[in-house]
């Protein structure tokens, strides 16, 4: 089953952004950017998110879900929510740039969520310096 | 709120409630300037704009389906922090209060134990954060015990108060440390906002 790796960001260009810098390296896997609120203002859409996650599933597909900041977390985990449990969506705990390019590089080797999610986290541990 | 809450009630109450973030949306601005991005008062009002709008639209029959309506609404209108936290408070607590025609202060209060569990499930923020949680908190536990609107929109505001001499623990306040010391939480501010509408509604036939 593939995976869709969906970005949520406060900002629709920052999400856009972070979908091609890691589709550029993955060119095979599902990106779905999800950005800025519905009346173009910087925030997190809960239905867009929503929306995002339920095509994935509609399509047979597994999404793994990063979030850049603050309310981003607390949108994603109340759409989260509220899916049934084993519905195949995780919430990725990494930084969202490395994470996501991560998560889109694996989930293009055919890989599955749990994988996905494996790796993705293990962005957290990459120091800079 | 001796005649029970109704759907008219409640609609009642969350139109109070707009009022006053209407009226306060410079001063919730002005406690989130220092900490956090400036935009408490501004996102709750839109967000309260679209839930009257949403209310209309929708007419719901009871006072559960307000609160849910009015919950879910906010998840997808605000756009910052204190749209899932208020939308999961409000969409927790309706759900809760099922298909009741009417709730009195006792079922309100554990209706809204259901969305306090919510929201600090959601943020992970207990009493003693400085986060909304601590107006909430303490205004469930006053229906909980037996007490009036009143009596809980008095624990509230007491809430709200003592944010002032805490350090945030959660959200972007957090990183201030000591320095939020002296500052009062914006969502604390609102939360107490909610209940002062909840108990302005009592005696004035509208609850």
């Amino acid at each position: 089953m593939s995976v869709r790796v969906v970005l949520l960001s406060h900002s629709a260009d920052v999400a856009r952004g972070v979908a091609d810098l890691a589709g550029q390296m993955a060119s095979t896997a599902t990106v779905v950017p999800v950005g800025g609120t519905a009346d173009g203002r910087l925030g997190t859409d809960a239905d867009a998110l929503e929306a995002a996650v339920e095509a994935g599933l509609a399509a047979g597909e597994e999404v793994a879900v990063l979030v850049d900041l603050g309310s981003a977390v607390l949108t994603a985990r109340t759409v989260l929510a509220e899916l049934p449990a084993g519905a195949g969506v995780a919430l990725v705990d990494a930084p969202f740039v490395e994470g996501a390019v991560a998560a889109v590089v694996t989930a293009s080797t055919g890989a599955g969520l749990a994988e996905v999610v494996a790796q993705a986290e293990l962005a957290r541990d990459l120091r800079k310096g | 709120m001796s005649p029970a809450l109704t759907a008219a009630g409640a609609r009642d109450w969350l139109q109070r409630f707009a009022t006053a973030v209407d009226e306060h949306a410079a001063d919730l601005t002005d406690l989130d300037r220092p900490i956090g991005d400036s935009d408490h008062g501004v996102n709750l009002q839109r967000g309260m704009r679209a839930v009257l709008a949403a209310l209309d639209a929708a007419d719901p029959a009871t006072p559960g389906a307000v609160l849910l309506k009015a919950g879910s609404t906010l998840v997808s209108t605000v756009g910052g922090a204190s749209g899932p936290l208020f939308g999961t408070l409000l969409r927790r607590t309706g759900k809760a209060l099922g298909d009741a025609e009417s709730v009195d202060a006792a079922a309100l209060g554990s209706g809204l134990r259901v969305g306090l569990d919510a929201v600090t499930a959601l943020g992970g923020a207990q009493v003693g954060d400085a986060t909304l949680v601590d107006a909430l908190a303490p205004a469930v536990e006053s229906l909980e015990a037996g007490g009036s609107v009143t009596e809980a929109a008095e624990a509230a505001a007491r809430g709200a108060a003592s944010t002032d001499e805490l350090v945030a623990r959660k959200g972007r306040a957090s990183y201030l440390g000591e320095r939020g010391i002296g500052h009062r939480d914006p969502g604390a501010a609102s939360t107490a906002l909610l209940f002062a509408a909840l108990a302005d509604g009592d005696g004035a036939g509208a609850s």
